[in-house]
């Protein structure tokens, strides 16, 4: 088969935050063989103004990210959240739109969460990139729930030697993100998180990775607050052998 | 009072779409639901041969902290029952559902067992009575009320000993609903239920104390049955 | 009774989240409704496809429920008991006064019910001078602590055993202060012996109903203790508060509810007593009502019919979605500030009071979706929640800052290119302010976050810039 012709949809969040998770998904991606394009066309898939109840913002923007990636193999994001909006809520929004309906419907089947990518359609099983030490994995919750995520990056981190995974506790459990429910409802988001963080000390890992930016943030931002050493990834960039950077929340080497 | 019940039904239909009742046709199918039920998925947990049906029973039953015990037959029922009795530090002294299939069984053999027939009253620690059917599915007995076998005996009495002759063991709930479907309908009524059937799952509990499994919340602490294996 | 408000939500958060003793309640129940689930889910392989055929009863029985609300009460008639219908809480509360009053009823005996909490009914009992008294173990100790319950299924779920002792050491004076009562088996044998008492004492019992059968004009309780029954078989009046959409065709749909229903709950494969009820004693019964009562009450069930929020009709109150959602607990039911609490109260208590006044509830969820995949019934729960935020959207109740910030980010990722600019500006300041250190310890505008985390700070040029420098 030809080299699928791949667009990636960075997500405002890695875009904005943290540009090595979207060097590092090209990265995994064309060593899996596709031609990757990057559209310059794109912001956001319209989650914040959906799940503020703004149906019309959020109409149009799934309809200015359906005409900029409608024509390609397939559309990938590094985050299942996104990926989520797009291939499961992208379609309700049109039901009753029989001009964008079936063009949401056609984005959808061909959009895809990074990692659930290569597992799934292009049958990676393994990495070739080297990693050394114990990481713990957060199961987002789009991700889990609503794309069936979870033994995906888990084949693919254990395909990498030196690498010892620890199963966290409640890893299906959320993180306290939930977009703006970390700002609008801190206290309670801050009870989460630290449920979370405990945990994921407990498990003694020196790394934790997930698939989802937002949940990185959040809980690197409680480690950190609470003066806990411990690296916060995504998984894309231990997969595509790039911890050379800092880890998230750590000073930038100058 | 007539006006609350059209304004509601009134708003369900209108909510519904509809501007008044569902049409001839559909109405037809869904009395047909109502009056020729037919059964749902069952768990196939219960296809099994009739030995292995009873032994499912007794250990649903024992896994909800019921204890059972197994007999012969109807003739062993008061040496058994006895015993317990003593072993569980209880007074020989029962109040009975008045049963025929207790009625029947030879009590005389206890000649010290005091067994008085009736409603329970605040002294009675033991309860006896059968259960109309028994669902081996989770091992839950089915209690009909009748002259034969009035309610409260399997609530109020701290001990609950229930005689059970095995073949009134059967697979699911449903099997319940069919034996009472067999009772001659009036004018009125397809379906004669008893006044209150009560499935009965183990001894009383309660978990609301810091989720401590506690048993004897209000019902019985203890329930007993006491398995018949023949006629 | 004490309690709280659900547009007081943030406030009762603050202290709910302050309350130790909720804390340690919380940590000793955590994972004991969801390990049980789990189990009783792993040993019934037919427990998914159960669901479905549960979610199919239910939507039909809906579709279609003036017929069978009709057949139903056609039914209860023929046994021998009366049906009345109460459009409000209020309506309700007077249906139950007057058949109390008709009988001079001065104690009424309750067994668990929802409806009756959500009409008040204690309330109009104590006010025209009857005793209620709640049968229920965890009823009746919220019911001496002045409390609302703060779940659906475990009243009392918020309370630490030292605490349930205060409240009986406080409430039965009649018995000797020097009792040891630190064990649960002795708190519950005092309840016990109560309780046993007053079942004697009342002329009415009320139950609730979880469903109401058609074919048979039945009405079936499940409980642990036997409570609901007894309150249902000693006194002359049984009562049975049931909210319309309780009622299903036929007894063995009402069995395939009742195999869902506990496992989702407790985890138990069938409740202790799961009794069926059919109008008053017959003439040979020994014991029995003479009198059965229906009360069958709308209070906002139309208004929801024949909406987007259809589906939450459909709930079965087995309360596993609070069990499995982490906003409930973290925050324990009180929160949520009325009688239904976690992600099924977050849908219907704005239906039933209105989006203005519980507002919150809704908002307040992560979306996480562990009470959908829960639900054994299927209720697309996170989705019926945004919709109550697109009510609000459409009606500005949305607060106006955060409505004013959504519509800018809005209009800014609606153009690309001055999404890029913008972006790249901010991110590359931000980037340099925060490479030192590698985060921020606070940020003006995003005080919700740096409360309690630091944030990252961002790399410094945006993707798109970089993309756009290499190409």
């Amino acid at each position: 088969m030809k080299n699928p012709r791949v667009a990636l949809f960075v997500t405002c969040l890695v875009d904005l935050f943290r540009p090595t998770v979207g060097f590092a998904s090209i990265k995994l991606l064309e060593e899996a063989g596709c031609d990757v394009v990057v559209p310059r066309q794109q912001t956001c898939c319209g989650q914040p103004a959906y799940n503020s109840g703004d149906k019309a913002d959020t109409i149009s923007i799934a309809k200015q990210v359906i005409e900029v990636f409608e024509d390609y193999d397939y559309t990938i994001v590094p985050s299942g959240s996104c990926a989520g909006m797009i291939s499961k809520h992208y379609p309700a929004l049109f039901e009753k739109n029989s001009d964008w309906l079936p063009r949401a419907n056609k984005l959808s089947k061909k959009t895809y969460e990074l990692v659930s990518f290569l597992t799934d359609v292009l049958g990676i099983d393994s990495v070739a990139s080297e990693f050394n030490g114990t990481v713990t994995y957060h199961d987002a919750c789009s991700g889990l729930r609503e794309l069936s995520i979870h033994d995906q990056p888990r084949l693919l981190l254990s395909s990498m030697e030196g690498l010892h995974l620890r199963e966290l506790d409640d890893a299906n459990v959320c993180c306290g993100f939930g977009g703006t429910f970390c700002v609008k409802y801190a206290d309670i988001s801050n009870r989460m998180v630290e449920t979370k963080t405990q945990q994921v000390v407990a498990t003694g890992a020196d790394t934790l990775l997930a698939g989802d930016l937002g949940c990185l943030l959040n809980m690197a931002g409680k480690l950190q607050r609470d003066g806990v050493e411990l690296n916060v990834r995504h998984v894309a960039e231990v997969l595509a052998g790039m911890t050379d950077r800092p880890a998230i929340g750590e000073p930038g080497k100058d | 009072m007539k006006n609350e019940r059209n304004n509601i039904i009134n708003n369900v239909r209108k909510s519904l779409g509809r501007t008044g009742p569902i049409d001839v046709k559909r109405a037809k199918e869904l009395n047909e639901r109502i009056n020729k039920p037919t059964r749902n998925l069952l768990p196939s947990r219960t296809d099994l041969p009739k030995n292995e049906l009873i032994n499912l029973f007794q250990k649903m039953a024992e896994d909800v902290f019921a204890s059972v015990e197994r007999v012969k037959d109807i003739d062993e029922i008061p040496d058994s029952l006895s015993d317990y009795l003593k072993r569980e530090n209880l007074p020989a002294q029962v109040v009975m559902a008045p049963d025929p299939y207790l009625d029947t069984t030879p009590w005389e053999k206890q000649p010290l067992l005091e067994i008085r027939k009736g409603l329970p009253e605040e002294k009675d620690m033991v309860s006896v009575t059968s259960a109309a059917i028994a669902v081996a599915e989770t091992g839950t007995l089915a209690m009909f009320s009748g002259p034969n076998h009035p309610s409260t005996l399997n609530f109020l009495p701290e001990t609950h000993i229930v005689v059970l002759p095995v073949d009134r063991i059967t697979k699911n709930y449903e099997d319940v609903w069919d034996i009472i479907r067999k009772i001659p309908p009036t004018e009125e009524n397809l379906v004669q239920m008893p006044r209150t059937v009560n499935f009965i799952t183990g001894p009383s509990r309660s978990g609301d104390i810091e989720q401590t499994l506690l048993l004897g919340a209000h019902g019985p602490r203890r329930l007993h049955i006491i398995l018949v294996e023949s006629e | 009774m004490t309690g709280s408000i659900p547009s007081e939500f943030k406030e009762n958060v603050v202290r709910q989240l302050a309350d130790e003793d909720l804390r340690q309640a919380l940590t000793k129940s955590k994972g004991h409704f969801t390990g049980g689930r789990q189990k009783a889910k792993d040993n019934l392989p037919e427990f998914d496809a159960l669901r479905d055929k549960a979610r199919d009863i239910k939507d039909h029985t809906i579709e279609n429920l003036d017929f069978y609300l009709e057949a139903y009460e056609k039914k209860v008639l023929s046994s021998g008991g009366y049906v009345h219908w109460a459009s409000t809480a209020k309506d309700a509360q007077e249906i139950v006064l007057n058949i109390c009053q008709s009988v001079g009823a001065t104690s009424v005996n309750k067994g668990k019910s929802m409806i009756g909490e959500e009409c008040d009914i204690n309330e109009a009992l104590e006010a025209a001078g009857i005793n209620a008294v709640e049968t229920d173990l965890g009823e009746y100790i919220i019911q001496i602590r002045n409390e609302r319950p703060s779940h659906i299924i475990a009243p009392a779920v918020h309370l630490t055993k030292a605490q349930v002792e205060e409240s009986f050491r406080e409430t039965h004076t009649h018995l000797d202060p020097k009792r040891v009562l630190d064990e649960p088996l002795t708190l519950l044998e005092e309840a016990r012996k109560v309780l046993r008492k007053k079942y004697f004492e009342a002329e009415v019992g009320i139950t609730g109903a979880n469903f109401l059968v058609a074919e048979t004009g039945s009405s079936i309780i499940v409980t642990n203790e036997g409570n609901g029954d007894l309150s249902q078989l000693l006194p002359r009046v049984h009562i049975v508060l049931a909210s319309i959409e309780k009622v299903v065709p036929n007894l063995e749909d009402a069995s395939t509810l009742l195999r869902v229903l506990a496992r989702s709950a407790t985890g138990q494969e069938f409740s202790v007593y799961t009794t069926v009820s059919t109008g008053p004693r017959r003439d040979e019964d020994l014991d029995g009502p003479e009198e059965y009562h229906v009360i069958l009450l709308d209070n906002g069930r139309t208004g929801m019919l024949g909406t987007e929020f259809q589906d939450m009709l459909r709930c079965i109150r087995c309360g596993a979605c609070m069990n499995h959602c982490p906003v409930y607990q973290s925050v324990g039911g009180h929160a949520y500030g009325w009688v239904y609490p976690g992600p099924m109260g977050a849908v219907l208590s704005p239906g039933l009071l209105g989006v203005d006044e519980a507002g919150h509830l809704p908002n307040a969820s992560t979306f996480c979706g562990r009470c959908e995949e829960v639900c054994p019934v299927h209720i697309p729960l996170p989705k019926l929640m945004r919709h109550w935020r697109e009510r609000e959207f459409e009606r500005h109740l949305t607060p106006s800052s955060y409505r004013k910030g959504i519509q800018l980010w809005s209009f800014v990722a609606l153009r690309p290119n001055l999404y890029q600019w913008l972006t790249s500006l901010q991110m590359r300041i931000l980037g340099l302010l925060g490479r030192r250190r590698g985060r921020f310890t606070s940020i003006p505008m995003a005080k919700g976050w740096t409360k309690y985390r630091d944030l990252p700070a961002p790399e410094g040029k945006t993707f798109q810039k970089q993309w756009s420098e290499r190409s």
